[in-house]
């Protein structure tokens, strides 16, 4: 195996620009939500959302103001599959079609899946879902194709101003401490790395530096592998299935009228 | 930006609108610890990424600005720092003595002295769009110094009547006299331009002469005090305290502080004084010539540098250099009048003979003669101010018959109803863009169109739609905010019948020279003898038609006219004989040899290296990074610190040597004396940092070449919503207005509109959207038009967080989603509560994503200067819809 490969993404040198978000589709030639043709979400200047089957980044906005405006802060976060070292979703998938790579990163192979839905369930981060056009669960790949023609990621690459960091994880999570350290030194004393050690299902190999608590940044802060979250993946079933039924009922009633 | 230790972001949202220019002051913040402020209406994706963000009011950039000239010049530590007086004293004009009878907003409430007096209607008065005008000789330096030059002054004289001919104003002598007198019919011009020199001006090296501009400028400034800064601007006292701290710790020998900004400075009725009271403050903390110094003006397009070199704009020709006008009367009848008119005699534009001669050999080639003036009577002359807004008003007016538009979408652009009214009014409208955009359709899609209020078949203008290739599809340079050229390659052919730019002014060109063949008549001889020799050798250019675009590179370089083959390497060798053709003087070794084009080098610094990068790309003028780069060294030619340093004089080679190209005569040494009436460089000494000014030094005080006034003031918006807390007078005397059906101003604090708006860009989008709105993977990222307000004010109206809003202005109501957040904030204002709401603009009813154009609502309002339009603070009303 090649050296384990990934992201650090550095939140507190994020510009919000989304040139990640724009590259990763051009690369991947993923369709736009509505054809382009959405609705203004209101939430801050993310019309984007979340991450799914078309979205394999995100830049998420989270906006810190109090009445007063005294203290004051926008906080700009690019998301992406953390390519966990105990991938839920390798685990979970009954056709093999997810693979750990010789980068150590986790791909689907959309030939190989069968759209049973059940990596979308075992992903404590919610990051698949899946794509309309090629009816399977997709995900970011960490441009494996690119990576296999020596290539550096299309979001990193794109990146303005080095927030998302990509290479060898020994080296990045080397840089990342130093940056942490250099935070706390500056006075940012809220800096910290998530999901840069084993702790965390093994390692991230799309970790972050946050400056506030994961759920700022709707990140999980204890994530769970799915073989310990049964009862979950459970009531998602049922969740599934309540849903199926009222899609299938709201079809049928439409056919009616 | 990388090396500055302090980068203050104002009139500018650098981080979502130059994301890409933005990574080097972020490199600055994370490699160097550099501080980030950010002054702003809105806190904005660049407020995040700040140290330091104080919310200001639109509009109110000068008070705050001015206030910080205030505090330094009251700062101990400037008033103790050695550096900081030398750098003053020497660098820049504050020594000079202005004239007794000059007299200061100070002393006339908020007007300089030399305003004239304008009684009735703005239709009476002469000069186009103008409400008033400045008469600037009480703005002189004592004893001359600052010879009077077209350099002043241009839009002022860009009126549809001449100058000093129906105000019984007493009338200078011509140029084309003075020419005479000089005896100057042909090259060479040296005499001439010896005729031209001033006397030098008088000084006061202590300082202590009231009259003289350091004297003034304290003044001036003394009452932009921190409280009143708060008051005007609604910027926290402490917040401007911090920041002027921050600012004032990292300028000095081992400091520099830069600024940047954009169009958020430049689209007021005072924009270039804005700008000019942040050279100001730098100017009097050391911060120019130096690396991490200066002010950076974000340019909004890939190469809307280049566009200014190799100009669009009206009033001058290349290299800044200004156009022949009409208007200038003899001073501009001959090629000899225009010379002594617009020569500067002292400094390095005393070779203007030379850049001007040569580029009309690049005009006209052969054609150009000692003996016809070098085709001078053949180049068009300007004959009123042919601005964007004036050339409107002058469509709606039926005066101008046709309109080429290319890379502009005026349909969407400032009171867009206007300006499409305008349109309806031409005979034939040639669009040549990307896509098809809203001014391609205004005809048959604006709004006025679809609600019936305008029919189709009463349009009478025939619209041509020209589709274009994009960057990649063909060679072809920019120049960035840098001046750095940078050539690029073509990647793939257009698709179907896209062509470039050039190709069409190409074609057009030679099929009109067909047209014009054989003609007799005089107006028609410089388009005959035009040079337009740009066909392609390159079989791939030629199966599309297309034009050689090196040759075009060369042509700007500039060649010499025996051996058109040999290219010239410098500037220094441009002659006012006509034995050089160069286009533009600025760009002079761009492309030295035919194998040889510097814009195309790639060659970085090694890592580690310090250095200018010399070797990526060629910057003007001379491949030199960082202009005025002597004043990085001391008076003695030594750097200010080692930390610092950048162009020093080295007395064992008796040259100026350094990491970049240094922007002075290599050989000249730091203690070299002027010379009495001699020209150029010889007049200045060895201290003469700021070459292109015609004293030597950086002009704290400007005596000319501004028509709004020698300082900046702060004046009020043309429209506000407060009277101006620091003068009577309310707005600038002298701001241009058209006063045309359609363009109404609000009164001051008008009820009807009792907000301030802003308007601005996104990082998702590009301008009108013609460029953006058409790509679902952007579109979907900023899908629908909002505006931005606080919690407060959508509490008051009773507006929901994406609710729609009728947004409305004395011109226009435009429709938008509310987008509450508390990152707008209100603000106190003289003991008043004022709400700011912001807008982007990137909306129109062509593409894949539509909504009402935010330019609906903005006026035909601008600077003198420059006319450019007060986009970014004006008055508005907003209800829930």
């Amino acid at each position: 195996m090649a050296e384990p490969m990934g992201f650090f993404t550095d939140t507190t040198v994020c510009i919000g620009c989304k040139a990640c978000e724009v590259a990763c589709k051009q690369w991947n030639q993923l369709p736009a939500a509505e054809g382009g043709q959405n609705t203004l979400s209101g939430d801050s200047y993310d019309n984007t959302r979340r991450l799914d089957g078309i979205n394999w980044r995100h830049v998420r906005f989270v906006e810190q103001f109090d009445e007063a405006r005294t203290e004051g802060r926008w906080l700009m976060m690019s998301d992406v599959c953390k390519h966990c070292v105990q991938a839920g979703c390798l685990e979970v998938c009954p056709t093999n079609a997810i693979i750990r790579t010789e980068f150590d990163t986790v791909v689907i192979q959309s030939d190989v899946c069968n759209g049973c839905k059940a990596c979308i369930g075992a992903c404590p981060f919610g990051v698949i879902e899946m794509n309309p056009v090629s009816k399977t669960a997709q995900k970011c790949t960490l441009c494996y194709d690119r990576l296999q023609a020596g290539l550096e990621p299309a979001c990193s690459k794109a990146c303005p101003t080095d927030s998302i960091h990509f290479g060898p994880i020994k080296e990045l999570r080397q840089r990342a401490e130093q940056r942490v350290a250099q935070l706390h030194a500056g006075g940012e004393k809220r800096a910290f790395l998530y999901g840069a050690d084993e702790k965390m299902l093994g390692g991230l190999n799309a970790f972050f530096l946050l400056v506030d608590r994961p759920e700022v940044y709707h990140l999980p802060p204890d994530p769970q592998l799915p073989s310990r979250n049964m009862p979950m993946a459970g009531l998602f079933s049922v969740l599934g299935a309540l849903a199926a039924a009222v899609i299938a009922l709201v079809n049928f009633r439409r056919r009616i009228e | 930006m990388a090396d500055s230790d302090c980068v203050v972001i104002m009139g500018s949202n650098m981080a979502e609108n130059h994301p890409v220019a933005f990574r080097w002051p972020m490199k600055a913040k994370v490699e160097r610890g550099a501080k980030l402020i950010h002054v702003d209406p809105r806190f904005t994706r660049t407020s995040a990424m700040c140290d330091l963000y104080a919310p200001i009011r639109a509009g109110s950039d000068i008070a705050f600005l001015g206030g910080l000239v205030n505090y330094v010049l009251n700062s101990e530590r400037w008033n103790s720092d050695p550096f900081f007086r030398t750098w003053v004293a020497t660098y820049t004009n504050a020594a000079t003595l202005i004239s007794e009878r000059f007299q200061d907003t100070e002393d006339l409430d908020g007007v300089f002295s030399g305003l004239m007096d304008y009684t009735g209607d703005v239709k009476e008065w002469p000069f186009n769009g103008f409400l008033g005008e400045y008469r600037n000789e009480t703005w002189q330096y004592t004893g001359g110094g600052a010879e009077a030059t077209g350099w002043t002054a241009d839009t002022q004289r860009s009126g549809e009547q001449a100058v000093g001919t129906d105000r019984g104003e007493k009338k200078q002598p011509g140029k084309e006299a003075l020419a005479k007198k000089a005896g100057a019919k042909g090259p060479p011009f040296d005499q001439l331009v010896r005729t031209l020199v001033p006397p030098p001006p008088e000084r006061d090296d202590t300082l202590k002469d009231p009259r003289c501009v350091y004297q003034i400028v304290r003044r001036h400034f003394s009452r932009y005090t921190p409280e009143m800064v708060e008051q005007a601007t609604g910027c926290p006292r402490e917040t401007f305290l911090r920041i002027a701290e921050t600012i004032l710790e990292n300028s000095g020998p081992e400091r520099t502080t830069s600024f940047a900004y954009a169009v958020a400075w430049t689209q007021h009725t005072n924009g270039p004084q804005i700008i000019g009271c942040a050279a100001l403050l730098q100017l009097l903390l050391g911060n120019f010539g130096r690396p991490g110094a200066g002010i950076l003006a974000l340019r909004g397009h890939a190469s809307i540098q280049g566009s200014t070199d190799i100009p669009t704009l009206y009033h001058s020709i290349h290299g800044y250099m200004p156009h022949p006008s009409a208007m200038k009367d003899d001073d501009h009848e001959s090629l000899a009048a225009w010379l002594a008119a617009e020569t500067q005699a002292t400094g390095f534009w005393s070779r203007t003979p030379a850049f001007m001669v040569s580029y009309l050999k690049s005009m006209y080639g052969g054609a150009a003669t000692p003996e016809n003036d070098f085709g001078y009577d053949w180049h068009p002359k300007i004959i009123g101010d042919h601005s964007h807004m004036a050339m409107f008003v002058a469509m709606n007016e039926g005066r101008v018959r046709g309109m080429f538009c290319i890379g502009q979408n005026p349909a969407t652009s400032l009171n867009a109803k206007l300006e499409r009214a305008a349109m309806r009014k031409l005979e034939w409208l040639v669009v040549k863009d990307n896509w098809i955009h809203e001014t391609a359709t205004f005809w048959k899609n604006a709004p006025e169109v679809k609600s019936g209020e305008v029919r189709p078949a009463d349009i009478g203008t025939e619209v041509f739609f020209f589709p274009s290739s994009q960057v990649a599809e063909y060679d072809g340079s920019f120049t960035n905010t840098q001046r750095l050229l940078q050539w690029h390659f073509k990647a793939a052919d257009p698709p179907g019948d896209c062509r470039t730019d050039p190709w069409f002014t190409w074609h057009l060109g030679l099929r009109l020279k067909k047209l014009y063949a054989g003609s007799k008549l005089a107006r028609d001889q410089g388009f005959l003898n035009l040079v337009w020799n740009y066909a392609s050798e390159d079989p791939a250019d030629q199966r599309l038609g297309e034009p050689s675009m090196p040759k075009m590179l060369k042509e700007i370089n500039g060649y010499y006219s025996a051996d058109p083959a040999r290219h010239i390497a410098s500037a220094n060798d441009l002659r006012d004989d006509g034995s050089t053709a160069c286009a533009s003087w600025i760009y002079c070794g761009v492309f030295p040899a035919p194998d040889d084009n510097r814009s195309a080098a790639r060659q970085p610094d090694p890592p580690g290296v310090a250095g200018a990068q010399l070797g990526w790309g060629w910057a003007w003028p001379a491949n030199r990074r960082i202009m005025y780069n002597r004043a990085s060294a001391d008076p003695q030619g030594r750097p200010w610190s080692e930390r610092k340093q950048w162009v020093w004089w080295d007395e064992g080679k008796k040259r100026w040597v350094g990491l970049d190209t240094p922007d002075f005569p290599l050989d000249k040494p730091p203690t070299d004396k002027a010379k009495p009436g001699a020209t150029g460089m010889d007049a200045l000494p060895g201290t003469a940092a700021f070459i292109m000014k015609s004293d030597g030094v950086a002009w704290l005080y400007v005596p000319q070449g501004l028509v709004d006034g020698p300082l900046p003031v702060h004046y009020e918006p043309a429209e506000s919503v407060v009277r101006n807390p620091l003068y009577r007078q309310q707005s600038s005397p002298v701001y241009k207005y058209w006063k045309v059906s359609g363009n109404p101003l609000a009164s001051i604090g008008d009820p009807a509109f009792p907000y301030v708006i802003t308007t601005y860009r996104l990082t998702e989008h590009y301008l009108a959207g013609a460029m953006s709105r058409w790509n679902p993977w952007l579109t979907a990222l900023q899908p629908e038009l909002f505006v931005e307000l606080s919690p407060e004010l959508a509490r008051e109206k009773g507006i929901g967080n994406t609710d729609w809003v009728i947004v409305s202005s004395p011109r226009a109501r435009v429709r938008a989603k509310a987008l509450v957040t508390r990152r707008m904030r209100p603000l106190r204002i003289n003991g008043q509560t004022v709400h700011q709401v912001g807008m982007p603009f990137h909306w129109g009813w062509e593409g894949l994503v539509t909504g009402d154009a935010t330019n609906e609502m903005s006026a035909l309002v601008g600077d003198p200067n420059v006319s450019i339009h007060e986009g970014k603070a004006f008055v508005c009303n907003v209800q829930k819809a």
